[in-house]
């Protein structure tokens, strides 16, 4: 279980992005997780809440895509979709396929924040 | 209020992925062959480490060895009797060791004159494959007594190793160890993946074992130096 030190990493780099744009409060929080990244989607929905408690990001929802693994077929010379991680096999043709081309990403892609209208501009006298 | 979207684009383990690049560059140039041992508690990384400190330290190999445990110095201990230097770090609840402890831990350490060093890391087969400690090449452990499917459940571990070593040879016989089951599990989530058979205890197989990390030393030595991340 590092899914809580993961989400402390997270945390920490969408609340440096806020700041800098100046955010009131972060709303939505983006995630790409890869299959081979070895982090559990709902154990990280978990840490979420725990690790944003008390932050800009209290309240915040968490959006994960998930990314299949792709391996390149050294037969077909192609991208191929692994449909499961327990064979590296080219599902077309079924060659070994030792190359990784997705599936290790473990990346905050972005944030949804919230920040104060600019005050109303008054006419010069 | 107005809502607006930040774009970051940025690896959640950025830190530790720039740390462990620095260490790796530290390793090359101090010319030290780094491997990280990872597998189940209880495979036998100490075991098979203790041994392999001695024999290479036998061969006049200088070696050195940092070990991560949740709590105890006993493998510290341990493999100090063999006579290499042995740095332990305890996580104290962390499952896994990341680039930052390993840093911290080589105060001491002459890596320059040093041909290995050796990185044991917490026993668990998930939380360690996400971190890189810097390491040339990174082992996966995997014993006659623990089933021969464990590269199927465990596959994102065993996909990132760059050999496999099976312990506890000498018991294979007495647990039924099915070793074609286990070499064709290894090669569906690994392929072409070296894998050496050893029994630490006996001797069976650390031959091998050592001729494959001397050949890989000598291989990374004569390989172009680590890209810039």
């Amino acid at each position: 279980m590092h899914e809580l030190s993961i989400m402390q990493n997270v945390v920490q780099a969408a609340l440096d992005a806020a700041k800098q744009s100046g955010a009131k409060r972060v709303t939505l929080v983006r995630l790409r997780i890869g299959v081979m990244s070895g982090v559990v989607q709902g154990s990280l929905q978990f840490c979420h809440e725990v690790a944003t408690l008390g932050t800009l990001l209290e309240g915040s929802r968490l959006e994960i895509t998930e990314l299949p693994a792709i391996i390149e077929c050294p037969a077909c010379r192609s991208p191929r979709t692994l449909p499961n991680i327990q064979s590296f096999r080219c599902p077309i043709c079924q060659t070994p396929a030792a190359r990784l081309l997705q599936g290790r990403e473990l990346e905050i892609e972005s944030i949804e924040i919230e920040i104060a209208e600019p005050p109303a501009q008054e006419d010069a006298p | 209020m107005i809502t607006r979207i930040v774009e970051i684009r940025k690896g959640v383990l950025k830190k530790n992925d720039l740390l462990a690049a620095e260490l790796r560059q530290r390793f090359r140039e101090a010319g030290v062959f780094t491997v990280n041992l990872v597998s189940s508690p209880g495979t036998g990384k100490t075991m098979l480490l203790e041994k392999t400190l001695r024999a290479l330290l036998h061969a006049g190999q200088p070696v050195a060895a940092i070990v991560g445990d949740l709590e105890t110095d006993n493998d510290a201990r341990r493999l100090a009797a063999s006579g290499a230097p042995i740095r332990q770090i305890n996580t104290h609840g962390t499952c896994h060791l990341e680039a930052e402890m390993i840093g911290q831990h080589l105060s001491g350490l002459e890596l320059e004159g040093l041909d290995f060093l050796f990185i044991e890391n917490v026993g668990n087969l998930v939380c360690p494959s996400s971190y890189d400690l810097g390491e040339d090449i990174r082992a996966c452990l995997l014993s006659v007594t623990e089933g021969e499917d464990k590269p199927l459940k465990y596959p994102v571990i065993f996909n990132s190793a760059d050999v496999a070593v099976v312990t506890k040879m000498d018991l294979a016989e007495a647990c039924e160890f099915q070793r074609d089951d286990a070499l064709r599990n290894l090669a569906e989530v690994r392929p072409g993946m070296r894998v050496i058979e050893v029994s630490a205890k006996t001797g069976l197989g650390m031959k091998e074992w050592l001729a494959f990390l001397n050949e890989e030393r000598s291989r990374r030595r004569q390989a172009p130096p680590a890209p810039e991340v």
